[in-house]
């Protein structure tokens, strides 16, 4: 039995132990919000919090949370009111929508770790997010707003 | 209380009419591939339009009723449907929008509610063709001036006064002269009993009254939720006892199932099932390819088990289908005469007596949508009914598509229409809810087929690969005579009808035979091309190539004579003046000519303006270059000018692009430069990587490693977006696809201007390295 928290709720799986932390989250846990974009690392789609590090969820394993504090975008804010989460309000970024919780919360992680970051230092942390529908100007001023202050 | 009673009794004015070949489903009775495919359109009356377009001959054509499409509670909040599918272009918003600006409601006090597939009641549902601003308009202006009517006389009759005196204003009818004033919720009930005002009688407001029209402060409905995690795709859908498959599909295009074991599959922990999912033989439209499923507890374990299936196909008749050997074949073709759909002068004679002549043979390969959400659809079928969730783009052909494959009237099927994960021509085709339908009739619970990302780049419905040959005669002073292009690319008509070699009328209308430029002697021709895997409609379709090859044959002939881009694009584009290509049944978008030319003045409008705004002409730091390109296309114009850095190594960088877009009326200029944006991103996608390649009929890319789109370290830094503001009676036009084509042909005439290196190939993958 693995024992992993999730958003601060403690959760349990008896079920093979290498399965993906976004499956067990989206289709054992209902937690939608994390998404499915390519299985392999190349999108960030997935992306979720993991003690303070911005992971993918698609290529870990629920055995290797363990024990770990998992946030997912449900987990981010009660209100949906984080920085991030306003200043993507603000600026209008999403168009479908389907990869921008991953985005927000590969940029909160990075706003965690660097809270005022420059331009460049964006661009570089949100590379590895896709956005097919190309909000990545909207994606770098949003974060820029967010760590000036909304 | 609502005004939805009897949303069948009131269809407007009803007639039969021709369906045409202008949308993904009517292209069937074209093909003459299905029979009895007799619609009953109802059409809006002419009067009440300063303009007209094609939506009424679209499947099913136009609904205007305001009970079909509004409904006030009695707490005053009023829901507005949205019929159309959300993909991110904004139209979930922008539509009920105008609904609410007619109807003068209060934008804070209103809620969209998503349509299911019913064509029937909602009219057209088809979300592509960059046609639902263009459409829509104004029939959901006539819909909210209904609503607001309706309740306008409910007001009246309880006061006692002429529907004259009364007038409406932010959610409330009032009665100036008495002061008394009555909310929309309470009014509710007694207007739902108002008879629907004819749409001649209907009063408009004025343009310059408008608080959202035009205006862009409002922001998407789902901002909220998609921020917060909330928003629920296809992908999102959960139902109880709702069963995970993944299948595993032939790796060839009309590929068959020879065996199969599904012995370790079994062993995976959570695996449930292994089964045979039914195919039809390639082409068949949008049906199932086949192949065997895995079912299990949650989608992981289906993906692993699904690894450790062993399969036997059959490769079948494109098992030889290999991209660098059909790149000759189109090559060579293109360099033969072909079928000629558009002959003015003698483009032969006047390319012979051409004091010199300009040949540019441009190429770019087949691309995939990879939409970030990959086709998924759950669907629950019990006896005779079938309940699907699926982010489809057709909610009404998925309808008829699900009933037909299983057999079942179509009244018994709903489709829940999700908000789809990206679209851009992918999920105008339902297969993967028909996937899902027949695997849940079989297993009897409710099931969600979730296609990976290695399935959507290889099984799907691609974009065609095309060659297209430009020769361009000039004379002494340098002036272009003559002009002659081949475009040679398998169809889309290929996915529906065996042997089709030729494209269809709706590819070659997108920037072949439309050609606008004012040369004496033009042949616009189309050699033969078989297809050999799925091709379908990718955001902008055939205009890809034609605008990359038209737009970079102009900078080549700016090159030959010495003369800046621009001042040559606007000279071929010629005088102000609608242009009428002598082609017979010319496609234009579905739209008729009178309300849609093709009008020059726009195009050289839109050049100009992009001119002005992105300074062409500027100067550049050394290395850097600009690039300039005009498309018309989905009725609208667009001009865009990128700026392109690249070093001494051949990396390439694009610090600036400014695009100028005259889109007619429009309703949400925010949307508009939101799409314009993106435009840029997918059009320097598939200029820089874009490229899915055949092996062995394989594709040889498998996901986002090997089928790169542009990430955001290296899209532009800016992109500005200047919108064209429409005259009095513009007619609305295009806004999701037209943005792409002039894209990759501005980068690649920049990169000239950068390094004297002229691209006619797309990828440009290493072309710029060494």
């Amino acid at each position: 039995m693995i024992k992993v928290k999730i958003n601060g709720q403690e959760q349990s799986w008896d079920g093979d132990p290498d399965l993906p932390l976004l499956w067990f989250l989206r289709d054992e846990t209902g937690l939608t919000g994390t998404k499915y974009g390519c299985g392999q690392a190349l999108c960030g789609a997935c992306t979720v919090i993991v003690d303070k590090q911005a992971v993918r969820a698609c290529i870990t394993s629920v055995n290797d949370v363990a024990g770990r504090e998992v946030t997912t975008i449900e987990g981010l804010h009660p209100n949906g009111d984080h920085p991030v989460q306003k200043a993507w309000r603000q600026v209008n970024v999403p168009q479908c929508g389907f990869c921008q919780t991953g985005q927000i919360m590969q940029a909160a992680a990075l706003l965690m770790d660097n809270p005022k970051p420059s331009h460049d230092q964006i661009r570089e942390a949100m590379s590895g997010n896709i956005c097919r529908c190309g909000c990545y100007q909207r994606i770098e001023n949003a974060v820029h707003l967010a760590s000036t202050g909304v | 209380m609502n005004f939805i009673d009897n949303p069948r009794k009131i269809r407007g004015f009803e007639k039969h009419v021709r369906v045409e070949k202008v949308s993904r489903r009517s292209i069937l009775k074209g093909l003459g591939i299905t029979g009895g495919f007799v619609l009953a359109a109802p059409v809006m009356s002419r009067q009440a339009l300063a303009y007209e377009t094609g939506a009424g001959k679209m499947p099913h054509g136009v609904v205007v009723d305001p009970r079909v499409f509004v409904s006030v509670a009695p707490d005053g909040i009023v829901t507005i449907v949205g019929h159309r599918s959300e993909m991110g272009t904004g139209v979930r918003t922008s539509l009920p929008l105008i609904v609410a600006e007619e109807m003068e409601a209060d934008w804070s006090r209103v809620k969209v509610q998503q349509a299911h597939g019913d064509e029937v009641k909602f009219g057209n549902q088809d979300t592509d063709g960059s046609r639902s601003t263009r459409h829509y308009l104004m029939p959901m202006r006539q819909i909210g001036a209904s609503a607001r009517t309706m309740l306008e006389q409910a007001a009246a009759k309880r006061w006692g006064v002429p529907a004259t005196e009364v007038k409406t204003v932010n959610h409330e009818v009032v009665h100036s002269a008495s002061g008394r004033k009555l909310g929309f919720g309470e009014l509710a009930a007694d207007a739902a009993k108002e008879s629907v005002p004819s749409i001649e009688g209907l009063k408009l407001k004025d343009p310059k009254d408008f608080r959202y029209l035009g205006k862009g402060q409002v922001g998407i409905v789902d901002l909220h939720d998609i921020t917060t995690g909330k928003a629920r795709y296809g992908a999102d859908v959960r139902l109880p006892g709702m069963k995970y498959a993944v299948i595993a599909r032939p790796p060839v295009t009309g590929g068959k199932l020879v065996s199969f074991d599904p012995e370790a599959a079994l062993k995976v922990p959570g695996v449930e099932k292994v089964m045979k999912v039914q195919g039809w033989p390639w082409p068949s439209k949008f049906q199932p390819l086949g192949g065997v499923a895995v079912i299990a507890r949650n989608t992981g374990a289906a993906i692993k088990g699904r690894d450790a299936l062993k399969l036997v196909w059959d490769d079948g008749p494109n098992g030889k289908y290999d991209s660098v050997a059909y790149r000759k074949e189109l090559e060579e073709a293109s360099r033969k005469p072909g079928l000629v759909l558009r002959k003015e002068g003698d483009a032969d004679a006047a390319l012979k007596g051409a004091d010199k002549v300009i040949v540019g043979e441009y190429y770019i390969p087949h691309l995939a949508h990879v939409s970030m959400e990959p086709p998924v659809a759950v669907a629950d079928v019990k006896g005779d009914k079938a309940d699907i969730w699926a982010p489809v783009q057709s909610p009404g052909g998925t309808r008829d598509d699900v009933a037909k494959t299983l057999g079942i009237p179509e009244g018994n099927v709903t489709v829940n229409v999700t908000l789809l994960g990206g679209g851009f021509g992918r999920k105008s085709k339902c297969d993967f809810a028909l996937e899902a339908a027949l695997l849940s009739k079989e297993l009897g619970a409710p099931v969600k087929v979730q296609w990976t990302r290695e399935d959507d780049i290889r099984n799907g419905f691609l974009h065609t690969v095309s060659a297209e040959r430009i020769e361009a005669g000039l004379d002494k002073s340098g002036k272009v005579i003559a002009w002659r292009h081949r475009s040679v690319a398998p169809s889309i008509a290929s996915t529906f009808a065996a042997g089709t070699v030729h494209q269809a009328p709706f590819e070659i209308g997108m920037g072949l035979v439309d050609m606008p430029f004012e040369i004496a002697n033009i042949s616009c021709e189309n050699p033969e091309a078989a297809a050999h895997t799925r091709i379908g409609w990718f955001r902008s379709v055939s205009n890809i190539p034609r605008a990359f090859a038209v737009q970079s044959m102009v900078s080549e002939i700016a090159q030959a004579t010495g003369r800046d881009q621009k001042e040559t694009l606007l000279a071929l584009i010629g005088s102000p003046r609608i242009v009428k290509p002598e082609v017979k049944d010319l496609w234009n978008y579905g739209e008729p000519q009178d309300s849609y030319p093709i009008d020059t003045a726009r195009l050289r409008k839109v050049v100009e303006l992009v001119a002005e705004k992105g300074e062409w002409g500027r100067q550049v730091p050394k290395g850097h270059g600009l690039g300039i390109a005009v498309h018309r296309s989905f009725v609208s114009y667009i001009a865009t000018i990128v700026e392109v850095a690249v070093d001494d190594k051949g990396k390439l960088t694009v610090p600036r692009v400014d695009t100028a877009i005259d889109c007619g009326t429009y309703v949400n200029p925010e949307r508009i430069a939101s799409q314009i944006e993106g435009a840029a991103i997918m059009g320097l996608s598939l200029a820089k990587y874009g490229e899915i390649s055949f092996k062995d009929g394989k594709v040889q890319q498998k996901n986002f490693d090997d089928f790169q789109v542009v990430r955001m370290d290296d899209s532009p830094v800016v992109t500005n977006v200047y919108i064209v503001p429409p005259g009095p009676d513009t007619p609305p036009s295009g806004v999701g696809e037209p943005g792409v084509p002039p894209f990759a042909p501005a980068l690649i005439n920049a990169i000239f201007a950068a390094t004297g290196k002229r691209i006619r190939s797309l990828p440009i993958g290493k072309q710029l390295e060494a």
